[in-house]
């Protein structure tokens, strides 16, 4: 393993690989896509949350001869999504349990006849009672999943909390809310679907993970793996939106593609994509905490709940990384962590950037400042007191063996922020003045790939080649939205072989093509696939050394020339490596104790927040986000990375609101669901310390998810600091504050006269 | 209407003419067309996107007789001798356009789905006031939206084509990954 003092291409700022086509229009992305005699799919959904499905009538007006027209009834295979708990139909069947279930779908030629059928389906309902809150599902008012509502629960213990409290002197609780968050991807998703008795069910589209809807399409269709193919096109964006939704909709269309005989392409409008795809899970995250007189930890309790909506989808995994995020980077000798996921009436949620960590770690970091008012300590001060080092054991008894330098980050935070200066400047000022300032500082870590044995079980396998016309490729299964797979691993590759960047390429991220190197989540790539990568380019290397006389050192023609000479021998270059975990790797599932993440990458990030006290607008003003992630293996897309989740998290705190009524969201607009925009976002400064991570593509560590876990408790925070006025929920959009600014205000006497 | 439902192009429609990327087209289409559809079908220059469909998201922004407009509501008789410029008219000769080697040196692109509407705008702006200050830069990106780069970035894209900033302006051809199509669009 090298770092990049040492590295040619790793570490440097080289072009993104798919860059050109993407600046000149040539890139194409799925609705870009067209196939001969190509029909058009759309779906007819349920109107109502919760009911049986009576009678489906289609209005006599239309000519429905002219039409595919697919029900339950027509899939060949098991009407399930296979994701982890078989529960989701791929069509209604008898029952809908939320709004905007598909229930029929439609294909024809003409857009415009498709979209006038679609509002010539009625379909008549027996409505049941919906619940639509994580208090009524525990309530059990009604039961809409398995025989108690619970789509998931996990407890993680630590210590002896009960014994801790009676000890404590200061015991702090609270209580913590977020909302739901749209993805917000600017390409909806599309997919377009080929069926024939010689190939079986082939699908291109905008997705993250091949081989999940691949799994997906092989138990809809029972068909073998060899008729089951899945293409990904460049996808314009996906942040967790594209893991699970893209099974359903491949799905759909290929049940369309065989029954009409034809390609069929299925693209969401805005309006569509909003209201029936998944969102981050909202949670209500309980709080309390044991501390003794110095302000160092005692016991940490937690009561961690989420909305999961009618399905199980990725609840569970969700909830399994939130509850392991949930005590934050700090050392507690007691732990007790309820962690469950209750199934509601609304439109299942699922993976978003963090995955669980950004609802946990609000939590956990606005509670320490409340912890820290509690205590009169400076809320940096608190944090430092009980930070995790190397050789601690974390909520699950991990113990760290990696160096942590959280010190370090906090200073150079602090440093770089001018933070205390600020702080008591702002406070200095605020006095005298409508617009209230403050700063708000946090902790967290991130861990990077699976969970505990995930990897294992993914037991993912990835490699490079040398095709005959001396094309260096590298095969995985992960893929490009943005966010760099393209670009690192082709550097990777390029750099272990010796040979120029431009030199690499990615094979296409086609199933029939490259093995199954896991989906593309859980900030795994750079960590586990280029770890797979960079193994598999320096096996290559020993073969063609050992077998084909290349020598110690060697030039790109010195390179093809051994490959030429291996191929000769033994018919193809190809060298593919499997996952290995690394040494005393232990895990247990049931107990949710052990080694939860191969790594962490550790951060510290500081916002300061002006609150107009007249317009009771909050805006973010200066961003500082200081971060440990291994080694950074391309310097502008890591600082492009932490920027663009810095927004969205700003975004989740600030702006997002998905407003849902019956259980059907009303907002499916961007015009009225609002992100940040260029006049929104303020300066971001990124700051990287680099420790390499001997198991990881070059040392590096996972980062695409970390930036979101910080910046919304951090601006809560800073608006505690600004206004005296602890928020607890978000989305805080203006009324919010406007409600909690008044209500703090003691009420005036009235003038004497 | 042919037996088959489909919309052919004849004289059904009025002829509608306008200049794209330099180069005379005329179209038989139904006037209320969104320019958007027909730049992307009828056209095939489909490297404009459709983000909402309703002016919010500017990834269909288009330049239309030196404005910046959202393809998606212009109808395309609005467009009747138009001079139109879309992300396929920026590079020049195979050259890349020096916003497009900013972007590509600046990380100004991820997903790259909003990147051919951000160009436009930016090109707009820039052809305004060549030299713009981050307040301009801002305002002159606010209607386009992008969700991956927290705009950061696509500033710095700005401001090093426009030789504004500290970071240089990209003056000599970046060295460019391979120019073929990538392996999708085989």
């Amino acid at each position: 393993m090298s770092t990049h003092a040492t590295t040619r291409i790793v570490g440097a700022s080289v072009p993104r690989k798919e860059g050109v086509d993407k600046l000149v229009g040539r890139a194409c992305y799925i609705d870009d896509m067209e196939r001969e005699g190509m029909w058009y799919g759309a779906t007819v959904r349920s109107t109502i949350p919760r009911g049986l499905i009576g009678s489906i009538a289609f209005d006599r007006r239309i000519d429905w001869s002219e039409f595919t027209v697919v029900t339950a009834a027509d899939i060949p295979g098991e009407n399930i999504i296979q994701l982890i708990i078989a529960d989701q139909p791929c069509l209604a069947d008898g029952k809908v349990n939320h709004c905007e279930e598909p229930i029929l779908l439609l294909a024809h030629h003409d857009k415009h006849k498709l979209r006038e059928a679609l509002g010539a389906v009625n379909v008549e309902y027996e409505p049941l009672p919906p619940i639509f809150t994580i208090e009524k599902s525990e309530r059990q008012e009604q039961v809409v999943w398995g025989t108690d509502n619970l789509l998931k629960s996990f407890l993680l213990e630590k210590g002896d909390v009960d014994s801790a409290w009676a000890r404590a002197a200061h015991v702090v609780e609270g209580e913590y809310r977020t909302g739901a968050q749209e993805h917000l991807y600017i390409e909806n998703q599309g997919v377009i679907a080929e069926y024939s008795a010689e190939d079986g069910v082939t699908v291109w589209g905008s997705l993250q993970c091949p081989y999940y809807v691949f799994k997906a399409l092989r138990g809809v269709f029972d068909l073998p793996d060899d008729k089951v193919r899945v293409i990904q096109t460049e996808t314009g964006g996906a942040f967790g939106g594209k893991e699970d939704y893209p099974s359903v909709l491949a799905s759909h269309a290929g049940l369309l593609a065989k029954k009409s005989g034809r390609p069929v392409k299925m693209i969401y409008d805005r309006m569509e994509d909003l209201a029936v795809t998944t969102k981050r899970h909202p949670a209500r995250v309980r709080h309390r905490t044991a501390l003794d007189k110095d302000g160092k930890l005692l016991a940490i309790q937690i009561d961690l709940d989420t909305d999961g909506g009618a399905y199980a989808t990725l609840s569970s995994t969700v909830l399994s990384r939130a509850t392991l995020h949930s005590t934050g980077p700090y050392l507690c000798p007691n732990v007790r962590v309820r962690a469950r996921s209750w199934a509601t009436n609304h439109v299942p949620y699922g993976a978003f950037r963090g995955f669980g960590a950004p609802q946990a770690i609000f939590a956990m970091e606005r509670h320490m400042d409340e912890i820290a008012t509690a205590l009169g300590i400076d809320p940096v001060d608190l944090r430092r007191r009980n930070f995790l080092h190397e050789g601690d054991t974390n909520a699950t008894e991990q113990l760290m063996r990696e160096p942590i330098i959280l010190d370090q980050l906090l200073d150079r935070a602090l440093q770089e922020s001018d933070y205390h200066a600020k702080r008591k400047q702002f406070a200095r000022e605020n006095a005298e003045n409508s617009i209230k300032r403050g700063m708000g500082l946090v902790a967290f870590y991130h861990g990077s790939g699976f969970t505990g044995s995930g990897e294992l079980y993914l037991n993912s396998l990835g490699g490079v080649d040398v095709t005959p016309e001396g094309e260096v490729r590298v095969l995985v299964s992960n893929t490009e939205f943005g966010q760099g797979t393209n670009t690192i691993l082709t550097q990777i590759a390029s750099e272990a072989l010796g040979i120029e960047y431009s030199d690499v390429t990615m094979a296409a991220p086609d199933t029939d093509m490259v093995p199954n190197s896991g989906p593309t989540v859980a900030s795994r790539t750079s960590m586990v696939v280029g770890h797979l990568i960079e193994r598999a380019c320096v096996q290559l290397i020993s073969m063609l050394r050992e077998q084909a006389g290349l020598g110690a050192t060697h030039t790109r023609e010195e390179f093809l020339a051994a490959c030429e000479r291996y191929r000769a021998a033994h018919g193809e270059v190809s060298s593919m490596c499997r996952y290995e975990a690394p040494p005393g790797i232990y895990w247990d599932d049931q107990k949710y104790h052990g080694e939860a993440y191969g790594a962490y990458a550790w951060a510290i990030y500081v916002a300061q927040v002006a609150v107009d006290t007249v317009t009771y607008s909050a805006e973010v003003e200066n961003f500082w986000a200081v971060q440990e992630v291994g080694t950074v293996l391309h310097p502008v897309m890591a600082a492009g990375q932490i920027e663009g989740g810095i927004a969205q998290g700003i975004g989740y705190a600030l702006y997002e609101k998905v407003v849902l009524a019956d259980g059907r969201m009303t907002n499916n607009q961007m015009t009225n669901y609002i992100m940040p925009t260029a006049q929104d976002v303020p300066p971001i400064h990124v700051y990287f310390e680099e420790i390499p991570f001997r198991h990881g593509g070059y040392g590096a560590k996972g980062l695409g998810e970390l930036p979101h876990d910080g910046p919304a408790p951090a601006i809560l925070n800073a608006i505690r600091d600004a206004t005296g006025v602890s928020f607890t929920a978000i989305p805080l959009l203006p009324e919010d504050l406007y409600a909690g600014l008044v209500a703090s205000q003691p009420v005036e006497e009235p003038a004497l006269p | 209407m042919s037996a088959n439902g489909k919309v052919k192009a004849n004289a059904h429609w009025p002829a509608i003419r306008f200049t794209v990327n330099g180069e005379s087209r005329m179209v038989n289409v139904p006037p209320m067309k969104r320019l958007l559809d027909v730049l992307r079908e009828d056209l095939h220059l489909t490297g404009t996107k459709e983000g909402c469909g309703e002016g919010e998201c500017g990834s269909c922004s288009v330049r239309m007789d030196n404005e910046l407009v959202n393809s998606c509501l212009v109808p395309v008789l609005q467009a009747e001798g138009a001079e139109i410029q879309t992300v396929e008219g920026l590079a020049l000769d195979g050259e890349l356009h020096p916003l497009q080697k900013a972007f590509l040196k600046n990380g100004g692109a991820q997903c790259g789905i909003c990147t051919p509407g951000m160009l436009m705008a930016a090109a707009q702006l820039l052809a305004h006031s060549p030299h713009p200050d981050e307040v301009e830069i801002r305002e002159g990106l606010a209607g386009n939206l992008c969700r991956c780069t927290g705009f950061i970035r696509i500033f710095e894209s700005v401001a090093a084509a426009a030789g504004t900033s500290a970071s240089a302006p990209a003056k000599e051809p970046v060295k460019e990954p391979e120019m073929e199509q990538t392996h999708h669009a085989r």
